[in-house]
């Protein structure tokens, strides 16, 4: 009896506490750590368009690059993979997430050549973004021809 | 005021993700390709185009917005070009963010030695 309830007590503590205090603050770093990214965003879209007068458009696309140079750059040192062990989905989700998985497939096959290494697998992990944003977009684009008449 | 919104957006997609990666067994790549798709719809919707008016910058930031381009450029090119523009337009607006990650990673994996 005393064994069964402390197996409870145990099993009981175990399912309570560890896995829902991991995924709680899971939660709260990847909110915060995307939430500064996505503030960091506008942060520079916003000194763009006031301090150097760039239209909007331009101000976003210049601060997308911005973000896929830093990450490639900090995947290239190295940081980036233990930032993503922390971060978790905070710098997956991002754009950041996209630009490293395209970064470390090219950097990881390197050795393989300039062909069969970067040139192959250059698309490895990005690809199924690419492919399905793709397939999607032109699926929408379709119903919207066909049911909505253009 | 407008960051902290964009701090709110971004952070709850990724908020969204993460407890998605923590309650099943998908991996990142699967969440991104949903993210990604999902994005798509919002905007197929016209819901992207008033999220970004309404949370600024911070928008644009996760994968969703890639979605959100990719059909939207789609959706214009069709009202400009017809049926041919589901062919030509798809790449309008992500031309930059591709382009971008494809020459960054090729220098990336020029000049650095991968690490494990």
């Amino acid at each position: 009896m005393v064994i069964n309830l402390n197996k409870d007590n145990y099993k009981k503590i175990v399912s309570k506490i560890t896995p829902k205090e991991n995924k709680v603050k899971n939660a709260l770093i990847s909110f915060f750590i995307g939430g500064l990214i996505g503030m960091l965003g506008q942060i520079i879209v916003t000194i763009l368009e006031n301090n150097y007068s760039i239209n909007h458009n331009d101000a976003t696309t210049i601060m997308i690059i911005i973000l896929i140079f830093i990450s490639c750059f900090l995947t290239g040192l190295g940081f980036f993979d233990n930032f993503v062990s922390k971060a978790k989905a905070g710098l997956i989700i991002p754009i950041t997430g996209f630009a490293h998985a395209m970064a470390s497939a090219m950097l990881e096959y390197k050795n393989e050549g300039l062909v069969t290494g970067i040139g192959m697998n250059a698309f490895k992990l990005a690809g199924s973004v690419i492919l399905y944003g793709t397939i999607s977009a032109y699926f929408f684009g379709v119903i919207k021809y066909f049911v909505f008449g253009g | 005021m407008i960051f902290v919104y964009s701090f709110i957006f971004c952070g709850t997609i990724c908020l969204l993700g993460q407890i998605i990666l923590d309650n099943t067994n998908l991996t990142p790549g699967h969440v991104t390709t949903m993210f990604v798709i999902f994005g798509g719809l919002l905007n197929a919707f016209d819901l992207y185009d008033k999220f970004i008016k309404w949370f600024g910058a911070g928008t644009l930031v996760p994968i969703t917005s890639f979605g959100h381009s990719l059909t939207h450029a789609v959706m214009s090119a069709i009202d400009k070009d017809g049926i041919l523009g589901l062919f030509t337009g798809m790449f309008n607006l992500t031309t930059a963010g591709i382009v971008a990650a494809m020459v960054f990673g090729f220098i990336t994996s020029m000049i650095f030695k991968a690490r494990d």
